[in-house]
C-alpha cells in the first residue's frame, strides 16, 4: 500500500521553477475531488428563461444530471430519454430521439419556448443524423425553437468541449437583427453575474449603457432583446467560443476583456474597451488605488499564514498568486492541472520571481490520498477555492468560483475584501463545497 | 471506469455518500476521442500499471461505460494484462451503463468472494462462538442503505435476536472480516446487490441463503425463524412477497428493500392489498403510472411523487440508489420496530 508517512508526491507536484510548460503534469487516471461548487452544463442551461432541457443518454449517465436538476428543483423543467442497449444495435437512434422528445413535449403541462435537447457521446460516435433529427422536430411542433446541446465528456479534451459549448449554445436562439440599439451591450458567456460596481461595469452604466446579460434575464422576451445589442463583451476563455458564434451567425462585434490580476493589463483592457464605444475612459488609477489599499488591509490581518490558490476559483489562479505573492502574501502552493495560454506571462515572471512556488495537480491518482493525509492540523491555512479548501482541509476559505463576477480593480479590492472575511470567520466546508452548482438559483 | 469523465461527478456526489471523509482509489480513464477512435488499449492500460504501481491496492477492478460497449473492449483481456504486469489482482466487468447500479455490484462482490475468499477446506470455523447461529449480511451497499444509520441498526436488529454478524458485505468491516464469509451458517441477502455473491459463497461453502431485511416488529421475527431453519437444514429459504392484484398500497423500490416492507406491512399493520413494483431495469413510466392508477397509499422515493394520482397518500422513502444524496436528510429508521413507529407516524399524518 502507498506510505503515508513518508509520501511520494512525485507526478502530482512541481515546484514551478522546475515546471517545463502551461501542463505540467501527465495524464493519466483520474481523481475526482467532492469539490462540486463548479456549474456543470445543466445548471449553465438552465439560465436560459422559459426553456426546457431534455437529455437523450444511457441511464448511468442521466443519473448524474437528473440529480442535479432534482437537486436544484428544477425537474420541471427537466426530462429525459433513456438510450438503451437496443438503441445502439438496431440503430434507430434517430426515431428514439424524436419520439422521445415528442412524447415529452405532449405530456407537459405547459409547453415551452425553447427545448435544449442534449445527445451524447453514443450519438457522436454512432453517426447520429442530428440534422435529420433537428429537422422533424421543428416540423412537428413549428412553435417551439429547439437547440442541439451536447453532453459528450468524449470531447473534454478536444476544440469543443462540453463547457464552453454549452456556453455558445446558450445563445443560439437570439435573434439576428437589422437595427441594433446603440446604447446596449452583451455580457457573455458567464455562469454568475457582473459585479455591478467593477470598473468596466461602472464605466458603462457612467456613459448610459444599457448592459443585458443573461445571467438577469428573467424572461425569453428579455433574453431575446440580446439580439439587439450594439456589442457583446467577455472575460472568461470559456465564452470565446460563444463570442466568435454570435459574430458569425449574427454579425454582433465583439470585444474580449480577459480577466486579469495585472494593473497594466487591466487598464489596457479598460481603454480598448472606453476606445471601442467612444465613451470617457473611467479614472483607473483612483481604482487602482482603492485595490492596493485593499490588498494592504489584507495583507496585515493575515501576515505569513500560508494561502493556497486553486483554479476553480479563477481562470487566472497563476495572475492572483502573482498579485499577491507581489503584494508580501505568504501563496504557498497552487492548484490547476494546466494551465491557459493566457497564463503564459504570469508563469514566466513567477518562475523568476517566485520559484519555489509549488504547483499541484488536481485530477492526479495521488490526489485521492495524499492531501488530506499530509494536513497538518495546527497550522492556519487560507484556501481561495473550494479544491484547494478541500485539499488543505481548512475552514478558511474564499468561497470564489469562476472569479465570482468580479472584474478588474474593483474585483481585487473584492477578493481583499473576502480574503479578510475568509481568515476571520470559519466557514462548514464539508457542507458548501459539496453543494452541485454554487449559487444557481434558477 | 472506464469513461470519458461525468461517471466521477455522479460517484462522488450520490453514489458514494463516503467520498468526502474516506480516501478512496476510485478512477476515471479519461478516455478521449482519439483513443476511442483507435481503440487505444494500450493507454488505459499502461495509465492504470503507472497508478497501480505508485498507490499499490490490494486489487484493481475495471468497469466500462458506453463507449467501450461501443468499441468493444475485451475487459478480461486488458485485465489479464494488467494483472501479468503489475502483479496485482485484476478484474474486468463488461458494464455499459444502460443497466441499474445491482447489475454492476453484485458482479463486483461476487467476484471479490470467488477471487479472494479461501477454499473450503482453509477456513478455520471458530469454536468459541458457541450455539449463536452466525451470517454474513450480503449486499450492504452505501446505494441501499446510506449512512444515516440502517446499518448500524440491522446489525442490532441481528444481534438483538441472538445471531452473530460474521461479516457485512461492504459496509464497515475489514478486508479479513470479509473474506472470512466461509465462517457464517447464513447468507443474508438483503439487497439484490448481494444475489451474485451468495450464489458464490453456496459453491464454495454450501452457506444457504435467506433473502430480506429486518424490517417491522413481527415480521423479522418471521425472516429470524427463516435463517434460523436455513442454518438447520442448509438449504436456502425463499420467501415471497405479497403481490396482491389492484392493490391499494403499493411500495416502489430496490426489490428486497420493497419486498420487506410489503411483508412487514401485512404482518405488522394488517394490511392484505399490497403490492410492489421494483424498476430497477428499463423502468416504463407508463406501466408504473398504469399501475398507481388506483393507488391510494404509495410508498416510495420522493422523485416518484408527480407519478401519484391526486388524492393519494405519498408516503416518502428516500433511496440513495435513486435520488441519490438529495433527501438523505429525509431517509428515515426502518429496521425493527424502527419500521412500526416511521409508519405509525406517517399514517397518523
Amino acid at each position: 500500500m502507498i506510505d503515508l508517512h513518508n509520501p511520494d508526491w512525485s507526478g502530482a507536484s512541481v515546484k514551478i521553477k522546475d515546471a517545463s510548460s502551461l501542463d505540467p503534469f501527465e495524464y493519466g487516471l483520474e481523481y475526482g475531488s467532492p469539490a462540486r461548487g463548479l456549474w456543470n452544463i445543466v445548471h449553465t442551461g438552465m439560465l436560459l428563461p422559459e426553456s426546457h432541457q431534455i437529455f437523450v443518454c444511457a441511464q448511468g449517465c442521466l443519473r448524474g444530471v437528473v440529480l442535479t436538476a432534482a437537486e436544484m428543483g428544477a425537474m420541471d423543467r427537466f426530462s429525459t430519454v433513456a438510450v438503451c442497449e437496443n438503441n445502439v444495435l438496431d440503430g434507430d437512434m434517430e426515431a428514439l430521439i424524436i419520439d422521445g422528445v415528442a412524447d415529452v413535449i405532449h405530456k407537459l403541462p405547459k409547453k415551452p419556448k425553447a427545448v435544449l435537447v442534449f445527445t451524447s457521446c453514443i450519438h457522436h460516435f454512432t453517426g447520429c443524423d442530428l440534422n435529420y433529427v433537428y429537422a422533424r422536430l421543428r416540423e412537428r411542433f413549428p412553435d417551439i425553437f429547439f437547440t442541439d446541446c451536447y453532453m459528450y465528456p468524449i470531447m473534454r479534451k478536444t476544440a469543443t468541449p462540453p463547457d464552453p459549448m454549452m456556453r455558445k449554445r446558450l445563445y443560439s436562439f437570439l435573434p439576428k437583427v437589422e437595427v441594433r440599439s446603440e446604447k446596449s451591450v452583451n455580457i457573455i458567456g458567464n455562469n454568475y453575474p457582473t459585479e455591478n460596481s467593477s470598473d468596466f461595469v461602472r464605466m458603462l452604466h457612467g456613459a448610459d449603457f444599457e448592459i443585458r446579460d443573461l445571467t438577469r434575464c428573467r424572461s425569453w422576451e428579455e433574453y431575446q432583446t440580446m439580439g439587439s445589442s450594439r456589442l457583446n463583451i467577455a472575460y472568461l476563455p470559456a465564452a470565446l467560443p460563444a463570442l466568435t458564434d454570435l459574430k458569425e451567425r449574427l454579425g454582433m462585434d465583439y470585444i474580449y476583456i480577459p480577466l486579469s490580476y495585472d494593473y497594466e493589463e487591466i487598464r489596457k483592457n479598460i481603454k480598448a474597451l472606453s476606445e471601442y464605444l467612444d465613451i470617457k475612459e473611467i479614472d483607473a488609477g483612483l481604482l487602482e488605488e482603492e485595490a492596493e489599499r485593499s490588498l494592504d488591509i489584507a495583507k496585515r490581518l493575515v501576515g505569513e499564514t500560508p494561502i493556497e490558490i486553486d483554479y476553480t476559483a479563477t481562470s487566472r489562479p497563476l495572475g492572483l498568486a502573482e498579485l499577491l505573492l507581489a503584494h508580501g502574501f505568504n501563496v504557498r502552493r497552487v492548484y490547476a492541472d494546466s494551465f491557459t495560454a493566457e497564463e503564459k506571462p504570469a508563469f514566466d515572471r513567477l518562475r523568476g520571481a517566485f520559484p519555489e512556488l509549488e504547483l499541484r495537480a488536481t485530477v492526479h491518482p495521488k490526489m485521492g490520498i495524499l492531501p488530506r493525509a499530509a494536513v497538518k492540523h495546527d497550522e492556519k491555512v487560507l484556501a481561495i477555492g473550494q479544491k484547494a479548501a478541500y485539499s488543505s482541509d481548512t475552514p478558511y476559505f474564499v468561497n470564489m468560483l469562476e472569479c465570482g463576477g468580479y472584474w478588474g480593480f474593483d474585483g481585487i479590492s473584492h477578493i481583499a475584501e473576502d480574503i479578510c472575511d475568509a481568515f476571520t470567520e470559519e466557514k462548514d466546508t464539508k457542507k458548501i463545497i459539496q453543494v452541485k452548482g454554487w449559487g444557481c438559483n434558477c | 471506469m472506464h469513461d470519458a469523465s461525468g461517471c466521477n461527478s455522479t460517484y462522488n456526489t450520490h453514489d458514494e455518500p463516503r467520498w468526502y471523509d474516506m480516501p478512496s482509489m476510485v478512477f476515471i480513464s479519461a478516455l478521449a476521442e482519439v483513443d476511442a477512435i483507435l481503440g487505444d488499449d494500450a493507454k488505459l492500460i499502461d495509465d492504470i500499471c503507472r497508478a497501480a504501481e505508485e498507490l499499490r491496492p490490494r486489487f484493481i477492478a475495471i468497469a466500462g461505460t458506453p463507449i467501450p460497449m461501443m468499441m468493444g473492449t475485451d475487459f478480461g483481456g486488458v485485465a489479464h494484462l494488467i494483472e501479468q504486469r503489475t502483479g496485482i489482482p485484476t478484474f474486468g466487468f463488461a458494464t455499459n451503463g444502460m443497466n441499474s447500479y445491482n447489475k454492476g455490484a453484485t458482479m463486483a462482490l461476487a467476484a471479490v468472494a470467488r477471487r479472494f475468499c479461501p477454499p473450503d477446506s482453509e477456513v478455520k470455523r471458530d469454536a468459541a462462538a458457541g450455539d449463536a447461529i452466525s451470517v454474513n449480511l450480503l449486499g450492504v451497499t452505501p446505494l441501499d442503505f446510506s449512512v444515516t444509520g440502517n446499518v448500524e441498526a440491522m446489525q442490532k436488529s441481528f444481534a438483538d435476536a441472538g445471531f452473530r454478524v460474521n461479516s457485512c458485505w461492504a459496509m464497515g468491516d475489514s478486508w479479513e472480516r470479509l473474506i472470512s464469509a466461509g465462517k457464517a451458517d447464513v447468507n443474508v441477502v438483503v439487497s439484490s446487490c448481494g444475489i451474485g455473491l451468495a450464489e458464490v459463497l453456496r459453491e464454495k461453502y454450501r452457506i444457504p441463503a435467506v433473502t430480506g431485511i429486518p424490517v417491522g416488529e413481527a415480521a423479522q421475527k418471521e425472516l429470524f425463524a427463516d435463517i434460523r431453519a436455513a442454518a438447520e437444514s442448509g438449504r436456502d429459504i425463499d420467501i415471497s412477497a405479497p403481490d396482491a392484484a389492484g392493490a391499494s398500497f403499493v411500495v416502489i423500490g430496490e426489490p428486497v428493500q420493497s419486498a420487506s416492507i410489503a411483508r412487514a406491512l401485512r404482518r405488522d399493520l394488517g394490511i392484505e392489498s399490497v403490492s410492489v413494483i421494483s424498476p430497477l431495469d428499463f423502468p416504463d413510466e407508463d406501466m408504473i403510472f398504469a399501475r398507481l392508477k388506483n393507488a391510494g397509499t404509495v410508498i416510495a422515493d420522493p422523485l416518484y411523487r408527480p407519478a401519484v394520482p391526486a388524492g393519494c397518500r405519498f408516503i416518502e422513502l428516500p433511496h440513495e440508489g435513486y435520488s441519490g444524496r438529495t433527501f438523505r436528510d429525509r431517509i428515515p429508521l426502518i429496521m425493527g420496530e424502527h419500521f412500526n413507529d416511521w409508519m405509525k407516524k406517517e399514517m397518523s399524518l
